[in-house]
């Protein structure tokens, strides 16, 4: 079979080994680097077993509220035509992308002691209730990770054919029929996916979990490698940490193996999803109610970091928009890079199929997993004995960004290829559609909107990251985010408010200009 | 000449064994009880499904080790004939170049193929702008311009009404006729097999077997046959 | 907003072609912005070394453990006191050469390693429209269930390991007991000073653990005098950033000017108000006056660095103990 078909295959699996070394290297090569240094692991303390157990508890908490709850509010959205619902849609994705100490400002502005909710309960004669413990670190990490669920889970609404919807109608199926037969499916599928990323992004949460958490008992795993490396100077330790991490990533992974089910849902022809089951006057008001609830509770923290910073924006110094260019440049390239990568790996686990391939998908979602800062740390071990690390310290980042996004976009491509494969893939096989002109022919423009998407995602992701930075940079000039920083460090807390709303913009608008491309012409 | 030489197909606990020839430019249709493997029969000619065993010779070359594309052979599906996203010029110039990067000359015989199935002026349609008729035309005019000797029909036209389906199988049979292709087709329609199939292939109980004279067999039709004819 | 960076890159291309003599010194992050002190020392020493200062900027002591001798740096600057013993034993400083006589920090320093060149003091910083009586000590921070605090993780922050130290060094084995009464009082604990500080000037919490200079930048940029810190009777935990000289110092001499430069007057007066702290080597006379005026706790409690690193195992067991009762 030495024809074109067969030599596609071939550079497809070529390409995606090139990836799934690099993902190797970042997440296994890193840990073991750290490892390595540290001659050998550390035996872990009963307190750094209480900080797993916290990491768990609260990680399912936040995955499984953020799956719940963005059902309601995916389906009101996915059923409802209204003016501005694009916009809409764009803005809610916001938290999701924010710094995470920028999120929790916000956040705390609206449910802090001294935020909206608490001064409106005081102002009707209530007692104001405390947001910090688990219920806080759970409360963020839904706003966080809300967004990012919602999203997930219209796109698989978007991804039902009208069609079906159609006969549903024809066969009188009301709002609950649909539910069970349609869009209960299409959520079996999805869902446990978007469970266990969520799941995963949570387990490495740090910072946000300490400060809603109210104290060392909320203590995570990624705080104590935190700990290991700097309170402890004890690189065993972190290693240990961080290979449990990714224990529990792999055992998570395995549990989702089991509930997620083959999708079964079929492509058809591109046109705008029409409901007839769904026009009852109760359900529409219900929906309005969701979808105006849930972009409060998203859009308002928002809308309170924009006042904070908005009137001290003109007054920034000029290093912080010479930080934001710098940014926009690493998280363009971040994109492109992650969205090459995503492409050749999801080619490959579909190329190799079956065992082979699910362990490839494995591995692209294991960053999500991984340890920023022993990723920092092993990458900087492993480059070190070559060159100096920090003479290319905006590209490590660029790269190790890209890694980061990748479990992001593979989750959102892949899905989307292998539907594509098998509703188009015997068509463009038999017309002999190989290699570059297939890309760009017929796969391209079919996965524009999930690639619009993970573009969005990407570029805003790598525009907040403060990441491995902070140990590589040294000449080529500060981040936007590390400027955000710098101004804290320096008491200079309005201007630092300015420029986390100079974040918030720049990531805004890429993710819509992304998201937009994505959407573009797809008719929906 | 297309020759299944002692072809095996196994799927699980499906099997099908092939032994057949089908003279060059034959009108051959394929039926049989549903489930008994019509479309798989097709599949494995046109290199979708893996063969367990024996040969597919085309004019005396083995072609089962080669990849769909590399057949001799066009085929159009049940459905999915059509790339939604793209134009019918385009969907239509893929068989002729899968690059798109077509010449002047090129980019005639396209207009061309779609003038000859009745289509002159569709070019810029979407496949959601057109109706199925339409559809099954634009896919016709890939067929013609491919001009691959063999022609698989794995019932891309069930869903039309039964007018429609009648101009589209003469139409099929007038792009053979023009190419000299032999043509091999899947239906449940005994009418259409009498229509354009001069010969047919029972595919039942496990054995593709055929090609038997079309009237001959629906005269008097193996048991295997009858229970499904009713 | 492109063309301007080129230039300035082109610009410091050209400056350092010219002159022959880079010093090269390591830096923490917040020395890279235009606001923060490196731009004035950098001004000052090139006007008096004939050479480059370049600072390389980052989280200093994971740098220099993980470069280890292969180091491109001349010299270190911005060590904190808890860092110090961890940056010794990496065993790539030379001593620092200078005479330690116009030293005016509160505690002994004789180190011949390190040389400190601003210093502060743990404190409780409040907001006096927020709270009207601050406490008065220690202990009567404790006693009192009025005051929510917010402060900083010891396992993650300075501030936050200066006051486990603070509270080891006042209630010893106490602590225990000490820090469940105090987590009643604590809204949150932060990985970091600028959440801790932000929090607080949202209106988090009453008061936020920071230093006895931070009252210093409201009052001088801000021209806001409501923020000020609490002083205890039972004195307040000593904090120093110290500099110092590398063993494999390509320009090892023009590393000892500069560490001379850190003793300057020049370098003294400038430092109060480019790092929010005290000058290490000024008679308070010679202060800024907003410094000068800020209440100075009686007693300085400092443990020497051996004595730190004994403490603060220990002292940490205390404190999780306490936290998670």
């Amino acid at each position: 079979m030495n024809d074109a078909a067969q030599r596609a295959r071939l550079i497809i699996l070529a390409l995606g080994g090139v990836v799934a070394a690099w993902l190797l290297l970042l997440n296994f090569g890193a840990l073991g680097a750290v490892a390595w240094r540290a001659e050998g692991l550390t035996a872990l303390r009963s307190a750094e077993w209480a900080a797993v157990r916290f990491t768990l508890t609260q990680a399912l908490w936040s995955a499984g509220l953020s799956v719940l709850l963005a059902i309601p509010i995916a389906r009101a959205l996915a059923r409802r035509q209204f003016t501005g619902r694009a916009w809409l849609i764009t803005l809610m994705g916001a938290p999701f992308i924010l710094p995470t100490l920028v999120a929790v400002l916000g956040l705390l502005a609206v449910f802090g002691r001294a935020g909206l909710v608490n001064d409106g309960l005081a102002a009707l004669g209530f007692a104001r209730f405390n947001i910090f413990g688990l219920h806080g670190v759970v409360l963020a990490h839904v706003f966080y990770n809300l967004p990012l669920a919602t999203r997930i889970l219209l796109q698989g609404w978007a991804a039902i054919p009208a069609e079906r919807f159609r006969l549903a109608a024809s066969l009188g199926f009301g709002p609950r029929e649909s539910f069970r037969q349609l869009e209960g499916p299409m959520l079996r599928d999805l869902a446990p996916g978007a469970f266990l990323v969520i799941f995963l992004i949570c387990l490495t949460s740090f910072s946000v979990a300490l400060t809603m958490g109210g104290g060392p008992r909320a203590t995570t795993v990624e705080l104590a490698i935190y700990q290991a490396f700097r309170f402890d100077f004890d690189m065993g330790r972190a290693a240990a940490l961080a290979l449990l991490q990714f224990g529990i990533c792999a055992l998570a992974g395995l549990l989702a193996w089991r509930v997620s089910l083959p999708s079964s849902l079929g492509g058809g022809m591109d046109r705008p999803v029409q409901r007839f089951d769904t026009n009852s006057r109760a359900l529409r008001l219900w929906d309005g109610a969701l979808i105006v609830t849930g972009g409060l509770f998203l859009l308002v923290p928002l809308a309170m970091v924009a006042l904070r910073g908005l009137p001290h924006v003109a007054g920034l110094p000029p290093e912080v928009w010479q930080a934001a260019l710098r940014s926009l440049g690493v998280a363009l390239g971040a994109t492109l890079v992650t969205l090459a990568m995503t492409l050749a790996l999801a080619h490959a686990v579909l190329a190799l199929g079956g065992k082979r391939g699910a362990l490839l998908e494995w591995l692209g979602l294991a960053a999500l997993a991984a340890s920023p800062l022993v990723i920092g740390t092993g990458l900087f071990l492993i480059i070190r004995p070559l060159a100096n690390p920090r003479d290319f310290a905006l590209f490590v980042t660029m790269l190790v960004n890209a890694g980061m996004a990748l479990p992001f976009a593979l989750r959102l491509i892949l899905p989307a290829l292998r539907e594509i494969q098998s509703t188009q893939g015997r068509l463009a096989d038999s017309l002999g559609l190989h290699g570059l002109a297939r890309l760009r022919i017929l796969t391209l423009p079919r996965l524009r909107r999930p690639l619009g998407f993970a573009a969005g995602l990407t570029a805003a992701l790598s525009m907040g990251d403060l990441g491995v930075i902070m140990l590589f940079a040294e000449r080529e000039g500060a981040t936007l985010p590390m400027q955000l920083y710098r101004l804290m460090t320096s008491y200079r807390l309005d201007d630092a408010a300015g420029a986390a709303l100079v974040l918030l913009g720049v990531s805004l608008a890429l993710f819509w200009i992304c998201d937009r491309w994505g959407r573009g012409n797809a008719g929906a | 000449m297309l020759v299944l030489e002692r072809v095996e197909i196994t799927q699980d606990a499906f099997r099908l064994s092939a032994d057949i020839s089908i003279a060059q430019g034959a009108s051959v249709a394929v039926i049989g009880p549903s489930g008994a493997g019509k479309s798989t029969l097709l599949a494995a000619i046109a290199g979708f499904t893996p063969i367990a065993s024996g040969r597919i010779l085309w004019e005396g070359a083995n072609i089962a080790p080669k990849s769909p594309s590399a057949r001799p052979l066009s085929i159009l599906f049940q459905d999915n004939n059509l790339f939604p996203h793209l134009s019918a010029f385009d969907n239509v110039a893929l068989g002729l170049k899968p690059s798109l990067r077509l010449t002047n000359s090129e980019r005639t015989q396209v207009t061309g193929a779609l003038a000859r199935v009745g289509l002159e002026g569709y070019d810029t349609r979407r496949p959601a702008q057109l109706s199925g008729g339409q559809q099954s035309r634009v896919a016709l005019a890939r067929v013609l311009l491919r001009q691959r000797p063999l022609v698989l029909l794995d019932e891309p036209f069930a869903a039309l009404g039964p007018a429609l389906k009648a101009e589209m199988l003469a139409l099929v049979r007038e792009i053979c006729a023009g190419l000299g292709a032999t043509l091999l087709m899947v239906t449940h329609d005994i009418d259409d097999a009498r229509a354009i199939a001069p010969q047919t292939v029972l595919v039942a109980d496990g054995t593709a077997t055929g090609p038997h004279a079309t009237e001959a067999l629906l005269e008097n039709p193996p048991a295997s046959l009858r229970a499904y004819l009713g | 907003m492109k063309y301007p960076v080129f230039a300035a890159v082109a610009a410091l291309a050209v400056t350092s072609a010219a002159q022959a003599d880079t010093l090269t010194v390591l830096a923490p992050d917040y020395f890279g912005s235009s606001w923060g002190p490196g731009p004035a020392i950098k001004e000052g020493f090139e006007a008096r070394c004939d050479c480059t200062l370049d600072f390389r900027t980052g989280d200093v002591l994971p740098r220099l453990i993980l470069d280890g001798a292969r180091t491109e740096a001349d010299a270190v600057i911005g060590l904190g006191t808890d860092e110090l013993l961890r940056a010794r034993d990496t065993g790539l400083f030379a001593p620092h050469g200078q005479d330690l006589a116009p030293l005016t920090v509160p505690v002994e320093w004789e180190d011949n390693t390190f040389l400190p060149f601003n210093w502060s003091y743990a404190a409780f910083v409040y907001d006096s429209t927020r709270l009207d009586t601050p406490p008065a000590s220690f202990a009567e921070l404790i006693e009192r269930d009025d005051i929510s605090l917010i402060w900083q993780d010891p396992r993650s922050s300075g501030a936050g390991l200066a006051l486990l130290l603070w509270v080891d060094q006042l209630y010893g084995d106490d602590a225990t007991a000490i820090w469940e009464n105090l987590a009643a009082n604590t809204v949150t604990v932060t990985a970091g000073w600028s959440e801790a500080y932000g929090m607080f000037t949202d209106g988090e919490a009453d008061m936020v653990l920071s230093y006895t200079t931070s009252p210093a930048y409201h009052i001088i940029a801000e021209e806001d005098d409501t923020k000020a810190a609490a002083i205890f009777e039972e004195g307040h935990y000593f904090i120093a950033e110290a500099a110092g000289v590398l063993e494999g110092a390509a320009q090892p001499d023009l590393a000892r000017d500069f560490m001379a430069y850190i003793l300057s007057e020049e370098f003294q007066s400038m430092i109060a108000t480019a790092n929010w702290s005290y000058p290490a080597a000024l008679p308070r006379d010679e202060w800024n006056e907003v410094f000068r005026d800020l209440p100075m706790p009686e007693t300085a409690i400092f443990l020497d660095e051996e004595a730190a690193d004994d403490r603060r195992s220990p002292a940490l067991a205390h404190w999780l103990d306490g936290m998670t009762r």
